[in-house]
Order: structure tokens, then C-alpha cells, then sequence
């Protein structure tokens, strides 16, 4: 045999050598189809307008007058549509496809009453719909992560609901006595988001707690909408597909169980660190501080336990699209990580707090992390769901070059332009109008970096509808579409 | 793992510690904080017990009606994203050498605040105290219709769309903005840049901002 050894050597496309378990996953795939079909159609498309708004607002950062004529279209209503898109338009409901379809085939459970699933999915985006519009008419609340006006936030919160139900249920007609590391992370987060969304609705738009118990609140929630909703689907993302594609098990239990943990334990009280230097109590500020610092356990553990998992199958990894996108999220997901804990130090944390720092690091968490995780667990579903592969290897190239490329550039310029801008923001002497025209050109590399990723974003989306639309142009029978020409075979 | 009531109870308990611990706790703790003299004076002899003093006013000092419009204006236009309101600390940052407050922030200042906005970034300067600062109305107009007028090289957004642009009728009008004779920025001739009320109320917000009060856990040290 003169093919190289392979762990992924002689495997079927769809992942499984056993027929049984594979008509097992057909079926379950079959009954989530038309439900995740909807989901990452929605996804995408808020991604697209999502980068539109993101655009918008990168060009204003260092050129105020550019659509500056239009009241709907001001700098701080842009940037809110553009968050709200990204987090509650192109995150959840790829969240919702992604892991939703997750949950379903570990716990062997076809989902059922899928038109109920479909209807609230329907009415998530139509809630969406209706809070971005309502940003742009001037109805936001100027409340970070909540700026959906309060007209849209209970439908989104009923859709919710009934959308991460199914996840609940999918688990409690689970088949089989093993849990895995993805059904955990899953279940916590289907759990944790709309508790999380609730209290801060209640206690900061219903009924506003006094004073800045509204700012301790808001930040619980902004950093956990991160921590424990983000992070955990797309972690669980990783720990699940990368077995699956690499056709060996996951390195280490124990380390997946300590890193889950950790996490749910120290996760939830780092968000205060958003207020240091503020007016809260210093014991406050200080419980954060430790927490954000502790999370450097649960980041160390999954960053060994996936690094050990790939080791030694590099070649894999760079020809499979899934893994290509979920390495580069995994080890985004050790440097971000570490860089928040650092700068959660008050030393640290009076330099970046108030400065680009923060927006580069934000980008880094949910954009080279969360979403390039994301990005990957498409590239793996959708051949599975549709029985269709895709259609253009360079496209993918292309999308995860742009990407690639593009937020390196703007997490490394809003970071050293940000730290900069922190240095002048504390030396007295330097006047104001200095430290923000420093910022000007880290501000145009990071409109440059934009440019990438909406480059990126298109390459994917042209893949993708070409993909669901052209049926006539599947290309299933050649076998997975790989990033490089070898003839070995393998899963994507 | 197999325990899923352990898991269960995991998941639940991991969130109710934090929502416990920072959530609840700090309502506890802020939840009932109330107005209060500058200074407290003691009541008896002992000294143990502080009371506020009769008669001196109680601060912070509860907003007016017109200035609760502009900071509609100001969450409707999202100025939070680009400027705080909280004064750090004197050795913390450069935020009282800035001459952004005379003094710290502390919980009791927002008290009285429905929305409080103290924000995370500065792409602009602090607002908690710029009512403070030797800014007149007039500044904060031509300000807001174009920061190029009073701050060239600023990067904020120009808010014309505040104001309206009409032919002189008879008398120019009493609030009209003031440009300087050769601004390129002002109106044609025969024409004349008003504020709309929105506008107004804006500004009327922002000259409401001010932290020239002592409180008795942060006092203005001369």
C-alpha cells in the first residue's frame, strides 16, 4: 500500500464504519433537516447584513461624516444594530442549528413536533427583526448586549423558550447511559442563557434595579452571554467534531470533565471586571478579578485536551475544512482566554479599560473563536443534512484565508492601537484630541481587516446556496470535498 | 458522567452562586441607599452614631424634568458607546487630572438614575461632570451640529439632523447658533441653524451632568 497510514484512512464519508449507527444518524438527521435548514439560512443571511452594519460602523470609527446626514443611521445606533445582529441574528441561530443537530445525535433522539421548532425559529427572527429595526429608529436602551427595544425582547424571550426546549427534551429521551462532554456544555447553556436574559431584563428595563445594581447586572449578564452561552456551544462543537472527523476518541475524559467545571464555576462571576476603577464596591470588583483569573484552568485544560487530541494528525486537520475552521477557533480560544484573564489585572485593566483594546478583544472571543468554531460545524453538518457536498474547495479556501487574515489584522491593530490609546488616556499632559486622533489609523487597518472578512463571508455564503440550490451539481459520489488534492479519502 | 442529578444540580448551583454573590448581594447592599446631607454630623455624645445635618439640601439632587428628555435623546443616539460617565479614582488612571470631576464617583451618585449609563468606553471624553466644565449652551450647540466646529480632528458624529436649517424670517431668532463670521460650517446667507427641541433637551442633559457635590463617603477635597 503506498497511500501514508491515516487514522481517517478507509472511513466512509459520513463518519461511522457501522450501518446500523449510520441509518440511526440518517434518521435523526432526517428529522431535524427542515428545522436547521431554517436556522443556518437565517444565520447566514444575518451574518451578511450583520457585516453590512459592522462595515458601517468600522467607516464611521475614522470618518465621522461618512453617512453622517442620517439620523437612523448614527454611529451608536449602527454599532447596536451590528452587535445585535451578530450575537442574537448570526450566533444564536447558527447556535440553534448547530447545536441543537449536536444534541439530537448524541443523545440518538429524532426530534419531534419539528414544526413547532420551525414556528418559534420563525418568530425569533421576526422578533430580531423587529428590535433591529427599532435600534435604527433611536429605540434602543443604550444598555450593552440588551439594546433591543422592550417591545421586541418578549417575543424573543417566548421563541427562545420553545426553541431551547428541544434541546431539553431531545436529552430527556436520550438513548444510552453515557453523557458526553458536548451533551453537558449544551444542556448547561440551553439553561443558562434565558436565565441570564431574564433577571437582566427584569432587574435593568422592567423593573431597574437601583443604581449601578443595573451595571453589576448588566455585565453578569454581557460577559456570560459570552461565558456561558458562546463558549459552551462552541466548545461543545469542538469536542464533538473533532473525534468525529479525526476518527480517534476525544484525549481525555477527566480533563473535559475538570475543564466543564471550572468553567461553570468561574465563568459566571468574571464579568464585573468590566467595571473596575467604577463605582461599585471594591469586594465586587475583587471576586471578579479572582474569577477571571481562575479561568485560565478550564482554558489550559480543554486547550491540552484538544491539542493532544489533534497531535500527530496535523495533515488532517489542514485538509479537512471542518477542522481547518475549529483548530483555528480552539487555539484562538487559549489566546483570548489568557489575554482576558491579563487583562482583568487592575494594572493591566487601567491601561485597556475605556480604550479599542476591549472591542479588539471582544472580536477575538466571538469572532476568532465562537464563530470560525461555528463556521466549521456548518462546513461538517450541512453535507450531512443534505446528502450533498460542497461545491467548491477554493471557496472554502477562500472564506477561511479572508477570515483568517482578517481578524488577525484587527485584533492585533485594535489591540496595540487600543493599548496605545490607554497610555495617552492616562498621561494627563497629552491632551484629549491627541489620544483619539492616534487611534485614526489602528481604526483604518481595522476597516481594512473588515474588507477581508466581508470577502470571506461571501465566499461562504455563495458556497453555501450554491450548495443548497444547485442540486443538479452535487458532487457526493467524488466523495468529500477537501482542501487539497491528495487522493487518500477521508472525512471532512 | 453518568450522575445527572449531580450534573443538574451543578449546572443550577454554578449560575445561582453568581447571581447570589453578585447579583443579590449588591442589591443588599446598594439596594437601599438613600440621599444624603454632604456631611453627617454625629447625634450624640458618644459620637457613635452619624446623622445627616437638618436642613442642609440632600444630593444627589433629583433631575429635572427637561434634562430627563435630553438623556432620552442621549440613550436614543447611543452616546454611551463612546463615552462613560463614572470619575475613576485620583491614582487610578488620569481621570481628576483630566479635570473630567473633582472627585471620584461612588455608588450613591446614580441612586436617583432610571437608566444608568456609565458606559466602558472612551472613545470621547467622560461626561459625568461635563456640565461642570466652563461649557455654555452655545458651545454645546455648534458642538453637536458639526465637533468639527469647536473640536477640529475629533472623530464623533456630526448631529445636524438635530437642527433645522430655515430662512431668516424678519428678526433673526434668539437661539440661533452663533457661528463665527468666516465658519465654513455655517448657513447660507439669509438662512439661519436653529435647535429643535430634541436638541434642546440634549443639551439641557448635559449641563445637568455635574459632580460638584460633596457626599460623605467622597468628600471634594480642596
Amino acid at each position: 500500500m503506498s497511500a501514508p497510514q491515516s487514522n481517517t484512512q478507509n472511513q466512509s464519508p459520513y463518519s461511522s464504519a457501522n450501518e446500523a449507527v449510520r441509518a440511526e444518524l440518517s434518521v435523526i438527521d432526517a428529522s431535524i433537516r427542515s428545522a436547521a435548514l431554517f436556522f443556518v439560512i437565517s444565520a447566514i443571511t444575518w451574518l451578511m447584513i450583520g457585516t453590512v452594519f459592522a462595515l458601517l460602523t468600522a467607516f464611521k470609527s475614522h470618518d465621522p461624516d461618512f453617512a453622517g446626514a442620517y439620523e437612523f443611521l448614527t454611529f451608536g445606533r449602527v454599532r447596536s444594530a451590528h452587535l445585535n445582529a451578530m450575537a442574537l441574528g448570526w450566533g444564536n441561530n447558527i447556535i440553534f442549528a448547530v447545536g441543537l443537530w449536536i444534541m439530537a445525535r448524541l443523545c440518538r433522539a429524532p426530534i419531534n413536533h419539528k414544526g413547532i421548532l420551525l414556528i418559534a425559529g420563525v418568530f425569533w427572527n421576526i422578533g430580531l427583526t423587529v428590535g433591529i429595526v427599532g435600534i435604527l429608529m433611536g429605540d434602543l436602551t443604550s444598555v450593552e448586549w440588551l439594546e433591543i427595544p422592550h417591545y421586541a425582547t418578549p417575543l424573543l424571550a417566548i421563541s427562545y423558550a420553545l426553541i431551547g426546549v428541544w434541546g431539553v427534551m431531545a436529552f430527556r429521551f436520550r438513548k444510552g447511559d453515557h453523557v458526553y462532554v458536548s451533551q453537558w456544555y449544551i444542556l448547561a447553556a440551553l439553561f443558562w442563557f434565558p436565565w441570564l436574559y431574564v433577571v437582566a431584563q427584569i432587574m435593568i428595563i422592567w423593573f431597574p434595579a437601583r443604581g449601578v445594581v443595573q451595571s453589576v447586572t448588566n455585565w453578569w449578564f454581557a460577559h456570560n452571554v459570552l461565558g456561558l452561552w458562546l463558549t459552551p456551544m462552541a466548545l461543545a462543537t469542538a469536542y464533538y467534531l473533532i473525534p468525529k472527523v479525526l476518527g480517534r476518541p476525544i484525549y481525555s475524559y477527566y480533563l473535559s470533565v475538570l475543564g466543564f467545571w471550572a468553567l461553570a464555576i468561574f465563568y459566571n462571576w468574571a464579568g464585573v471586571h468590566h467595571l473596575i476603577g467604577g463605582p461599585v464596591p471594591v469586594w465586587l470588583i475583587s471576586a471578579g478579578i479572582v474569577a477571571s483569573i481562575m479561568m485560565v484552568i478550564p482554558v489550559i485544560v480543554v486547550g491540552i485536551n484538544h491539542h493532544m487530541s489533534v497531535v500527530g494528525l496535523h495533515k488532517e486537520v489542514w485538509r479537512s475544512p471542518t477542522l481547518r475552521f475549529i483548530v483555528f477557533g480552539a487555539i484562538s480560544y487559549t489566546l483570548v482566554s489568557i489575554i482576558g484573564s491579563t487583562m482583568a489585572l487592575r494594572t493591566v485593566n487601567e491601561v485597556t479599560h475605556f480604550t479599542h483594546f476591549t472591542v479588539g478583544h471582544a472580536h477575538h472571543g466571538v469572532y476568532a473563536f465562537f464563530t470560525m468554531i461555528m463556521f466549521g460545524g456548518v462546513y461538517y453538518m450541512m453535507p450531512r443534512l443534505l446528502k450533498r457536498e460542497w461545491p467548491s474547495a477554493t471557496l472554502i479556501k477562500l472564506h477561511f484565508w479572508a477570515c483568517a487574515l482578517g481578524i488577525t489584522i484587527m485584533v492585533v491593530a485594535l489591540q496595540v492601537g487600543g493599548w496605545i490609546q490607554g497610555l495617552e488616556m492616562n498621561n494627563a499632559e497629552i491632551p484629549f484630541i491627541d489620544t483619539v486622533q492616534n487611534t485614526i489609523p489602528w481604526l483604518k487597518a481595522r476597516s481594512v481587516s473588515g474588507l477581508f472578512l466581508t470577502v470571506g463571508h461571501i465566499a461562504f455564503a455563495i458556497n453555501f446556496f450554491w450548495m443548497l440550490f444547485a442540486a443538479g451539481a452535487v458532487r457526493a459520489k467524488q466523495g468529500p470535498t477537501l482542501l487539497d488534492d491528495s487522493k487518500e479519502g477521508g472525512a471532512a | 458522567m453518568k450522575n445527572l442529578p449531580l450534573l443538574f444540580c451543578g449546572i443550577f448551583f454554578a449560575l445561582a452562586f453568581s447571581f447570589v454573590g453578585l447579583i443579590l448581594s449588591s442589591h443588599i447592599q446598594l439596594g437601599s441607599l438613600t440621599q444624603t446631607t454632604e456631611t453627617l454630623v454625629p447625634s450624640d455624645a458618644d459620637e457613635t452614631v452619624l446623622v445627616m445635618v437638618e436642613g442642609d439640601p440632600l444630593y444627589p439632587a433629583q433631575p429635572v424634568g427637561f434634562a430627563q428628555q435630553g438623556k432620552d435623546v442621549y440613550i436614543s443616539m447611543g452616546c454611551i458607546y463612546c463615552h462613560s460617565q463614572q470619575v475613576r479614582r485620583a491614582d487610578f488612571g488620569a481621570d481628576i487630572d483630566r479635570g473630567w470631576g473633582p472627585r471620584q464617583t461612588v455608588p450613591r451618585d446614580y441612586i436617583l438614575q432610571d437608566r444608568v449609563l456609565l458606559g466602558t468606553m472612551r472613545t470621547g471624553p467622560d461626561l459625568a461632570h461635563i456640565g461642570g466644565r466652563p461649557l455654555n449652551a452655545d458651545w454645546h450647540h455648534l458642538h453637536l451640529y458639526n465637533p468639527q466646529i469647536t473640536s477640529e480632528g475629533s472623530t464623533m458624529p456630526p448631529y445636524a439632523f438635530l437642527y433645522e436649517t430655515r430662512e431668516i424670517d424678519g428678526a433673526p431668532s434668539a437661539d440661533a447658533l452663533q457661528f463665527a463670521v468666516d465658519s465654513e460650517y455655517g448657513p447660507d446667507a439669509g438662512y439661519e441653524v436653529v435647535p429643535t427641541r430634541r436638541a434642546k433637551a440634549l443639551v439641557e442633559y448635559l449641563l445637568s451632568l455635574k459632580i460638584n457635590y460633596s457626599l460623605p463617603e467622597a468628600p471634594i477635597l480642596e
